[in-house]
């Protein structure tokens, strides 16, 4: 029927002309994927159900070596086209080598972020945001803080699409990135122990910073050259993410961090990832864990419903 | 498997069912053209084709050939195949030997917008 076609294309019209058609990850003709270990630089509609981690810890003072296993899920929701909101929450499971194995919920961890730089050309996104772990809602049997830390931070992307054409096969390469302070609400903590001896754990501020490096074959594919990649090789994206601690203060140092190699696919509507988890030196880990997630886009899930922010 | 452990898995697979049974139509990404992405040709193409992943809208999706000098080289007739709207079409005139820019940007059908553009050469 001539009305419903027409009201269709003014529909799409309407969408186009009124921005609500931004998308998860996209700056210009660059995809960026949802990043495991670091925090990417995009306000979304997304769902990650579940990030599962597991990883052996080493023996630390009179802390026994433990297996431990977390199934996380995040949710972010954009309140306006360059604002959103997230919320997530971590099961933990710590299975010690000498005790009995305890589990729990870590802390509840919310957000917010804002993007306030994109440029599709140059296919760069900067944005700042503010990560909140809320102290006290997490199970302390699995370690979980009884203080806040408040980590305000920035976020950044960058495709390397505008590389000449000489170095055609370096376009595919992106990078993203994160810098921010973590600040607890408790400068110490002081524990009685059994004899009425005092020990006192100093909470320092911290500087989190993280990076994560990106060659995607889908860009190859469709922007450099077709190089015959079928499925499922056509859409996946090798990263490599570091994901960094630097003490900064209260008579505490030193780095400690994790260096993940991984792959990603991410398809139309969903993505899934699984990254190695290698700790960079000693105070890190001693063995390598191991990192995977399924993500779900939920713009391109539910684009008219939850799949688009509150307020156009 | 622990009460709490076992409430959390229910939920999980219950939300990730629920999400993958929505109907997703989703960005439409290219898949793969005619002349191919970064390819060069003896021969002057008729018509440049483009795949994409999701059906477009008509009415909002264009593609467009443009020569190293940026002046459009097409017949301006860039068009969603009749029998396939996955497909975007734009006819060429006799090209001269050359560097050539395939331009297009698409609106799948849930208004998703992508955009983007590859190069191919035709030498004798």
């Amino acid at each position: 029927m001539k009305f419903t076609s027409i009201s269709g294309a003014a529909f799409v019209a309407l969408c186009i002309a009124s921005g609500a058609v931004g998308a998860h990850g996209f700056a210009g003709k660059r995809f960026f994927p949802a990043t495991l270990a670091t925090e990417d630089p995009f306000v979304a509609d997304e769902l990650s159900l579940p990030t599962i981690f597991w990883q052996k810890s080493p023996a630390s003072g009179d802390e026994p070596a433990a297996r431990e296993t977390e199934f996380a899920v995040d949710m972010s929701k954009r309140i306006t086209e360059n604002f959103g909101i997230g919320i997530g929450t971590t099961y933990k499971v710590v299975r010690p080598d000498d005790g009995d194995t305890e589990r729990g919920f870590d802390n509840l961890e919310a957000s917010v972020k804002y993007k306030f730089y994109q440029d599709d050309v140059h296919e760069a996104i900067v944005s700042a945001g503010i990560d909140w772990d809320i102290g006290g809602t997490g199970s302390r049997h699995v370690g979980a803080e009884s203080f806040s830390t408040i980590t305000p931070g920035v976020f950044f992307g960058k495709g390397f699409g505008d590389l000449p054409a000489n170095v055609k096969f370096l376009r595919p390469l992106a990078i993203t990135g994160q810098v921010g302070v973590g600040i607890p609400t408790r400068s110490s903590t002081t524990t009685i122990g059994d004899e009425g001896d005092a020990e006192v754990e100093r909470h320092p501020h911290t500087l989190e910073w993280g990076l994560s490096i990106q060659y995607s074959l889908p860009y190859l594919q469709s922007f450099v050259e077709d190089v015959g990649l079928k499925a499922p090789f056509n859409r996946m994206i090798p990263v490599v993410e570091f994901a960094m601690s630097t003490a900064l203060d209260r008579g505490a140092s030193g780095t400690t961090g994790t260096v993940n190699p991984g792959i990603i696919w991410a398809g139309q509507a969903i993505q899934w990832a699984v990254e190695a988890v290698i700790p960079v030196n000693r105070r890190s880990g001693n063995s390598v864990g191991v990192l995977a997630q399924l993500h779900f886009f939920l713009d391109d899930l539910f684009p008219q419903t939850i799949g688009r922010p509150l307020i156009r | 498997m622990k009460p709490l452990l076992r409430r959390f898995v229910l939920v999980s697979i219950a939300a990730v069912a629920c999400v993958a049974a929505a109907p997703a139509a989703a960005h439409a990404f290219l898949d793969h053209a005619l002349p191919a992405v970064g390819s060069s040709v003896h021969e002057a193409p008729r018509s440049v084709r483009l795949w994409f992943s999701e059906p477009l809208e008509p009415a909002f999706s264009r593609v467009r050939v443009v020569d190293a000098a940026g002046k459009d080289v097409d017949a301006a007739d860039s068009h969603v195949d009749a029998s396939d709207a996955k497909v975007l079409v734009a006819s060429l005139p006799a090209l001269a030997p050359g560097t050539y820019r395939v331009v297009w940007r698409v609106v799948s059908v849930d208004t998703h917008v992508t955009a983007g553009d590859f190069t191919f050469d035709i030498t004798r």
